[in-house]
């Protein structure tokens, strides 16, 4: 089923990353850090483990990362 | 925001070393630490930059907002704004100086706008709790055998939902990864927090991918 990356998608909505990552708490936390990170190319896996992997599982904190990213990255913030 | 670790198998990880605060981090610290006029021209000059962050998400969510005027989203912005400004002068001792102190703040003008713009599309709107549509999981494959496959996932998925979930991980799970609702809509109206509600996700995923084992080997 590999020709199907809508099922993919869809299964990876309803089970999740199935690694281990962090909760929204930490996340939010830890958001400021890891979009200055990777910003700044450095390596995000090592520096915040975890990090991605719940961004991969939690639609509301990937939005507020790419938010952060965007508006940081994007020249937006002073 | 509950808090609410997801994993207990975090790989060991190096605490994290607060850099020396730049100049400018240190600036707002000291001002918004200060007292009368001082303090007061930092508190007005925090609140435009939240306020510009909460504009900027506004701003980027509006195409999904059609029936929300002008007005209403800076309204909206302004609360936001607000929120924000109370949640950083609450939490300053929090700020530890991982990222520039604008950065810190920025992130909790945008999420205020983000969750109130969040409820508002949702405002009225009644919550699905039972699967609204199987969607992907039932259409058509190319093959008569990928079709047969995707058959007995449907069946396995649908039934382990159906067993191995306790009611409130069904309830929640149905309703953030098939139903769509946004955390924040959820937590709204169950009463609860993003973070718990992810806790009980987390554990109903692991549930799911336990109960599925070997048929998601297969498929993945």
């Amino acid at each position: 089923m590999n020709e199907r990356p809508e099922l993919k998608q869809a299964l990876g909505r309803l089970l999740g990353p199935g690694v281990p990552e962090i909760g929204c708490e930490e996340c939010f936390d830890k958001l400021n850090q890891y979009v200055e990170l990777e910003l700044a190319g450095g390596d995000t896996d090592r520096g915040l483990p975890g990090f991605k992997a719940h961004l991969d599982g939690c639609p509301a904190c990937r939005e507020d990362y790419e938010s952060l990213r965007a508006f940081v990255g994007g020249g937006q913030a002073l | 925001m509950a808090t609410a670790t997801v994993a207990a198998a975090m790989p060991e990880v190096p605490a994290v070393r607060s850099r020396p605060l730049d100049t400018e981090s240190r600036e707002w610290l000291a001002s918004l630490r200060s007292r009368g006029a001082e303090q007061a021209a930092a508190i007005e000059r925090l609140h435009d930059l939240l306020l510009r962050a909460a504009r900027f998400e506004v701003a980027r969510r509006r195409p999904g907002l059609p029936h929300l005027r002008g007005n209403e989203l800076d309204d909206i912005a302004q609360e936001a704004a607000d929120d924000a400004l109370m949640s950083v002068l609450g939490r300053l001792d929090d700020f530890r100086g991982a990222s520039r102190f604008t950065t810190w703040v920025y992130k909790f003008a945008l999420y205020e706008a983000a969750v109130k713009l969040r409820r508002r599309a949702w405002q009225g709107r009644e919550v699905p709790l039972e699967p609204e549509s199987w969607g992907i999981f039932a259409s058509s494959s190319a093959t008569p055998e990928a079709e047969a496959q995707q058959g007995e996932l449907l069946r396995a998925v649908k039934e382990a939902i159906a067993e191995a979930l306790t009611p409130r991980q069904r309830e929640v799970l149905v309703a953030l990864a098939l139903n769509g609702v946004p955390i924040d809509v959820l937590a709204e109206r169950m009463g609860s927090t993003r973070g718990a509600l992810y806790k009980t996700l987390h554990d109903a995923r692991a549930k799911l991918r336990a109960r599925l084992g070997d048929l998601l080997e297969v498929i993945e």
